[in-house]
């Protein structure tokens, strides 16, 4: 058994301790917003914040996550940032198929409450771990400026 | 829907009921399915009925198996509480299907959006009408359906209130959601009339009045949110892979590495001793052609992902790699090469093209490479399927949910009536997910489990190295200039394994869809004009991919145009518009096009006009010409695909070292009118980043049979700071009651020979392998 302690909530998980934190969200605890895209940390589909700090969920065990708050896709929302960047995302119509999209906005949110006012370096930065095959980064990049310019707080 | 609705479970909310959607208990009427009895579904996805030819020619939606559809009690339910239900039976993969389909309808109906929810049809054709998400079709083949579906129910509800208020219908408009009686202003809501109207007929085809454009709310304003952006935006949003059921298990499949290959022998004892895992079943290889079929292979249970994944890596498999076991494509793009040095079979012929190549003041020739592609959606192929009580049921991310229902069934050996196929959102489509392999390998897997929720998902290792590809071609061209740098003579010959290869081994020649894809079609002003197309053998499943076929042909067009250019020392884009010539509407049958998209070459001529149109739009937009630094240069291309006119000016900064930067891209496109015009504008920009990436990075290669690339490290995609920094797209107004173009794809084609037109401008090097990688580095 490993607890996790997932968007506020403990979980205990009866899995393998070197089980990928991506396929217990998902298959165990049932958190599918958390997405699958490669398994080798190359596309960004599955960050999520471990206290914060965006991380690849498909390449971390468990036991590296236990004594971490994780922050999912789903949860992001109650944070002040995480909320304009999801505002920003629907005002701008960044989604084509959306399936990056989860990911996108973990990395956006981390980058912003880091880096208030980034500039297109920093998002190149930030952001060029997250795939989008649709190919959806003009409006990623205007909705990150636009969280910037209009604070997160409004 | 029949699963039940426990916190488990993570179907789609939305999906639609298996009772009569409209209004309640309506008596089904007449104009039910338009066209009916087309039958065997052979071939279906991709291919219109224009290329069966034992069809009467039948264009656009007429032309698609099962047609249309356009009875409001199949789309539309409204609710007492007036909530308006509309059916989206078109797959959701991120061209905006269902926000714009319902939109359509909403609209006609003077519903709310505010009050509008969007379901999710299951694939039933005949219901539906044809539901293959492919060829840029649903706006161009639905629109006007649609409108009529709004128009209907628009008119049952009008009927129902004049009735309550004893009054001429005459005297009553639908407004907004509610009924207006002019002469006393009296209102009624939508809520209030459903049962009535509900026993209404259905109004006859011929006496719906459709809206004036002038009165449209929501259609050609581009003002409503996508319907899925809040979900998708707070990880709510379900796609193929998300599926949960009671007591699902998860399969991983370890499937054959070279097409046509199967299993010799394996050994699960250690797969077995993996936690989690449950069970090792093989499944059945289908020998080529692949067709729709699983590949076969040895599939590995567990409860959960990771356990398969685990399991999977503890198989011991022999495989029997069969007659692909040595391809190679180093050694193919020499076949290749050899095939389109030599004559071909003649597709298209005017004039006479060697006597004007003999007596040209210049001649030139080109090669032109481009790999197979992968599709890589970020969503892999994904499928959920149960069987009870000899029902099947299967959840997924499908772009042809009738077809994936019809191949179940009969792997399963069940009716077609007793499958169920449930479209979830799609990660990503751009033609994989019209191929139902991966849907069909969860059916069987459930039947081994005896009927057991089963979810197949396929690893990126699975999608890079068992998908249906992008076919990998040369395409030859040769030019004949006179003296003045005019163009005397053309032959452009085009080698690649054709897409009906995947359902013929025999086939060895482009089909018409494929060489009418910019090859073919070409409308320049060249007397001598020869297209030959010389066999070559496929090796590996040849796919659908975005644009398909134009992708090669333009960038080997639309290179060689901007070639000739440099040759006879012109500006390329003033060159490439005399080459248009005048404005003059073309038979596509007179450029030897007998296919024309599926649509009908009367309403849809090649218009060369709108062609000229859209390359000054996006050369005046540039500022074409306008002084740049060293280093930068822009390129112009264009390409009429999917009956949809896009031009692109490219502007390429390379530094010293040779590194590429695209500052910006400027791209017309004239579709016709704009249906949802935010979302064109996504389709163009998404197309334009998909053209870049291709263009600059993506290349499946085969050896000793097997695909090289395995993950996004190796078969590399455009990241954000890669993608142009700027993508400007000017729409070109169109007319809502002329006939519409398509969207999702043709803005693809024209963006590799823009940008390694720009390349060359700013560098002096020309481009004719894509992809580009390192072509450029000093």
């Amino acid at each position: 058994m490993v607890t996790l302690h997932v968007n506020g909530k403990a979980q205990q998980v009866d899995v393998p301790p070197d089980t990928p934190l991506l396929w217990v969200l998902r298959d165990v605890i049932g958190l599918t917003g958390t997405k699958f895209g490669c398994g080798m940390a190359l596309c960004g589909a599955c960050t999520v914040h471990l206290d914060g700090r965006p991380t690849r969920a498909c390449i971390t065990p468990i036991s590296a996550a236990a004594q971490a708050k994780v922050t999912t896709i789903e949860a992001i929302g109650g944070d002040q940032v995480g909320k304009a960047v999801q505002a920003a995302w629907v005002d701008l119509g960044v989604p084509q198929c959306g399936y990056c999209q989860a990911g996108q906005i973990m990395s956006a949110t981390a980058l912003l409450q880091q880096t208030p006012k980034p500039t297109d370096a920093d998002i190149d930065a930030a952001m060029s771990g997250n795939i989008c095959r649709c190919g959806t980064y003009t409006r990623i990049r205007a909705a990150i400026h636009r969280v910037a310019q209009k604070g997160a707080t409004k | 829907m029949s699963a039940p609705r426990d916190s488990m479970i993570s179907v789609p909310s939305d999906a639609p009921s298996d009772r009569p959607l409209l209004l309640v208990n309506v008596s089904r009427r007449t104009f039910l399915a338009g066209v009916g009895a087309l039958g065997g579904l052979v071939l279906a996805v991709g291919f219109p009925a224009a290329l069966r030819a034992a069809d009467p020619p039948k264009y656009g939606r007429d032309g698609m198996p099962d047609g249309w559809v356009d009875d409001p009690l199949a789309f539309v339910a409204i609710g007492e509480d007036g909530t308006v239900t509309i059916v989206c039976h078109r797959s959701e993969m991120g061209q905006g299907v269902r926000t714009g389909m319902p939109m359509i309808v909403a609209d006609e109906l003077e519903a709310d959006w505010k009050r509008v929810r969007v379901a999710q049809a299951p694939g039933d054709q005949k219901r539906f009408g044809n539901q293959d998400t492919d060829g840029s079709r649903s706006t161009r083949h639905f629109f006007e359906p649609m409108r009529r579906c709004g128009a209907a129910a628009r008119a049952m509800l009008e009927t129902a209130a004049a009735a309550r208020w004893n009054v001429p219908v005459g005297e009553v408009e639908a407004q907004n959601h509610e009924v207006l009686h002019r002469p006393s202003g009296r209102r009624v809501g939508y809520g209030a009339l459903a049962k009535d109207a509900a026993k209404l007929p259905v109004p006859p085809r011929e006496t719906l009045r459709l809206k004036d454009p002038s009165r449209f709310r929501y259609i050609g304003k581009g003002e409503l949110k996508l319907i899925d952006a809040p979900n998708i935006a707070s990880g709510k949003a379900q796609y193929g892979i998300d599926t949960r059921l009671p007591g699902m298990l998860y399969a991983v499949v370890a499937r054959p590495p070279v097409y046509g290959g199967k299993v010799a022998k394996y050994d699960a004892a250690q797969a077995l001793k993996v936690p989690g895992v449950v069970r090792v079943v093989e499944i059945e290889q289908s020998p080529p052609p692949a067709e729709f079929n699983p590949l076969g292979g040895v599939a590995v249970i567990g409860r959960n992902t990771w356990a398969a994944i685990k399991g999977r890596e503890a198989l011991k498999i022999e495989w029997a790699d069969g007659p692909n076991r040595e391809y190679d494509s180093a050694a193919f793009k020499e076949t290749l090469e050899a095939s389109a040095r030599k004559p071909g079979k003649v597709v298209r012929n005017e004039g006479d093209v060697d006597a004007a190549m003999a007596s040209a003041a210049r001649r030139l020739d080109a090669e032109y490479y481009v790999p197979h592609l992968a599709h890589v959606t970020m969503e892999p192929p994904a499928a959920t399927a149960r069987i009870v009580n000899g029902k099947c049921e299967a959840w997924g991310c499908i772009q042809s949910p009738q077809a994936a229902r019809d191949r179940i069934a009969k792997r399963l050996g069940m009716s077609v009536e007793n499958v169920k196929v449930n479209v979830t959102l799609l990660g990503g489509g751009f033609g994989r997910k019209s191929k139902p392999d991966f849907m069909i390998e969860a059916a069987v897997l459930s039947k081994a489990m005896a009927g057991a929720p089963v979810k197949v998902t396929w690893t990126r290792e699975d999608d890079l190295h068992n998908s249906y590809y992008h076919t990998v071609s040369v395409e030859h061209l040769e030019a004949g200039l006179d003296a003045q740098g005019k163009p005397v003579a053309w032959l452009h010959r085009t080698v690649a394994p054709t897409i009906i290869s995947t359902f013929n081994p025999e086939a060895k020649n482009e089909a018409p869809f494929e060489l009418g894809m910019t090859a073919i079609n070409i409308p320049f002003v060249i007397p001598n004009v020869r297209i030959e197309n010389p066999e070559a053998t496929a090796h590996t499943r040849i796919g659908w991919f975005r644009s398909v076929s134009n992708i090669p042909h333009a960038f080997a067009v639309q290179s060689f145009v901007a070639e000739l250019a440099a040759a006879a020392g012109r500006d390329p884009k003033d060159f490439l518009l005399d080459l248009i010539g005048p404005a003059r509407r073309i038979d596509p049958r007179t450029l030897g096009d007998t296919w024309n998209h599926g649509e009908d070459p009367e309403q849809y001529p090649v218009d060369t006009g709108r062609m000229r149109r859209v390359v000054e739009t996006a050369a005046r937009e540039a500022g074409w010409g306008k002084a740049l630094p060293k280093g930068r240069g822009q390129g112009v291309a264009v390409a009429y695909s999917f009956v949809t006119y896009v031009a692109a000016v490219v502007e390429a900064a390379v530094d010293e070292k040779g590194e590429l930067a695209i500052p910006r891209v400027d791209i017309a496109v004239d579709c016709g009118a704009q249906i949802n015009p935010d979302r064109v504008r996504a389709q163009l920009e998404g197309a334009c980043v998909m053209g870049v990436s291709l263009a600059t990075k993506e290349e499946i290669s085969y050896k000793v049979g097997r695909v090289v690339q395995d993950n996004y490290h190796a078969y590399e995609v455009a990241r954000i700071s890669a993608a142009p920094r700027e993508i400007r797209v000017h729409l070109i107004p169109g007319d809502f009651n002329a006939p519409l173009g398509g969207v999702g794809e043709p803005g693809v084609p024209p963006i590799a020979p823009a940008l390694c037109n720009a390349i060359f401008a700013a560098t002096g090097k020309r481009i004719r392998r894509l992809p580009i990688r390192d072509q450029l580095k000093v």
